[in-house]
């Protein structure tokens, strides 16, 4: 690192100047913005399907009967209600993702920038797939 | 008796006003007419003391920039007829998260200053005399960064954007911006200087890819995306200093 950096500069205080406040509910003001949150709450949902999915892995290498246990478990309501939003939230995190991915990646083929419905589509088609083949080896056991 | 249109502008006065206030105004309203065209003629005919900024009127000065109904706008750019059938005051408000000198007028040195910092010029190691002729690129090489070279400094991204509201240090949008037009620019070898401003937490990772900035972005530049581009350039730079630091400058 070099030290030409520029020190961080704030604009001077100027008690004439109105400075409007930001309110703590900045995010319910406009669509948009409640969206974003939501999209960054739903990481939580994410890694509460991660936790699962780690028990699941440590119920399977105990045994059948913990096994069992653990299916028992995920039959709660409470647990089915807590699944169930967690399914939306993750599917919301999917999809937002896969519609902000164009503008993360500008991939360019033969000097030309491929097209941004492009970029979806592929991520679109490789979950879709993937979900086939994941579909597929449930209904064949 | 020709259509009205009525205009609440937020007025404010440092020599007399603690708070700022709206004030409500009645304007013609004519199809061709603009909210820019709607406060000229307020300030021509009813009240002379409306302070706002504005130049050329077409898209290109980027001095007009306000909130419109709470969007970011050019208000050059924005008709009143888009606004005529919701039965409501249209709302014009100084551009969000900036500090009011008066009216409509806000304080910019901020992001003046942020600009500067990322060194928006072509930067060259070593220049070439004039004898040597220009600097040559191709059509491939100015489509690389020209979308970005469209900014116009109107400063409608910041107001778009909670991050700058809540984290002032927050480099933005638009400087990021116009430091990717020079990065991307086949004669600029200045990348590496920018990079010690531009991969910081006040740069680009304060950026939680909110994206309002891209939507409000009047000439299609797309901060959002050069932000998320830039993201990717920085962490493979990072990994090539681990993996190769004998290729470190």
């Amino acid at each position: 690192m070099s030290d030409e950096r520029p020190p961080t500069r704030y604009t001077e205080y100027h008690p004439r100047w109105y400075r409007p406040r930001v309110s703590t509910w900045w995010w319910l003001a406009r669509w948009p913005y409640l969206k974003f949150i939501l999209r960054e709450i739903s990481s939580v949902f994410v890694a509460w399907f991660v936790v699962v999915l780690l028990l699941q892995i440590r119920a399977l290498s105990r045994g059948p009967e913990a096994y069992a246990a653990f299916e028992r478990w995920l039959q709660n309501p409470l647990i089915v209600l807590l699944n169930l939003i967690t399914l939306f939230f993750v599917v919301f995190h999917a999809t937002t993702w896969f519609n902000l991915a164009p503008s993360a990646m500008a991939i360019r083929f033969g000097g030309k920038r491929v097209p941004d419905l492009l970029i979806v589509g592929t991520n679109y088609a490789a979950w879709a797939a993937i979900s086939l083949v994941v579909a597929w080896f449930l209904v064949r056991s | 008796m020709a259509e009205t249109i009525s205009l609440e502008v937020l007025r404010y006065s440092p020599e007399r006003d603690a708070e700022p206030s709206f004030q409500t105004y009645d304007v013609p309203l004519r199809k061709d007419w603009v909210v820019l065209d709607a406060l000229n003629y307020i300030k021509d005919k009813v009240d002379g003391s409306l302070t706002f900024r504005w130049s050329c009127r077409m898209g290109i000065c980027g001095s007009c920039g306000m909130m419109v109904n709470g969007e970011p706008k050019l208000t050059c750019a924005t008709f009143l007829s888009n606004y005529a059938n919701e039965n409501k005051p249209v709302r014009v408000q100084p551009l969000r998260y900036f500090p009011v000198i008066r009216d409509l007028v806000v304080e910019v040195t901020d992001f003046m200053t942020k600009l500067q910092s990322v060194k928006p010029w072509l930067i060259r190691e070593k220049e070439k005399p004039v004898s040597d002729g220009e600097y040559l690129q191709t059509p491939d090489q100015l489509d690389r960064y020209k979308q970005f070279s469209m900014c116009i400094n109107c400063l409608l991204c910041y107001a778009a954007c909670p991050v700058y509201g809540l984290d002032p240090v927050f480099i933005g949008p638009a400087a990021i911006a116009l430091a990717q037009r020079y990065n991307m620019d086949s004669r600029d070898e200045g990348a590496h200087e920018r990079m010690d401003v531009l991969a910081q937490h006040e740069g680009i990772w304060g950026c939680t890819f909110v994206g309002e900035c891209t939507k409000v972005c009047p000439k299609h530049v797309d901060p959002a995306g050069a932000i998320q581009q830039y993201k990717l350039t920085a962490t493979i730079e990072r990994f090539k200093t681990f993996l190769m630091p004998w290729a470190a400058r």
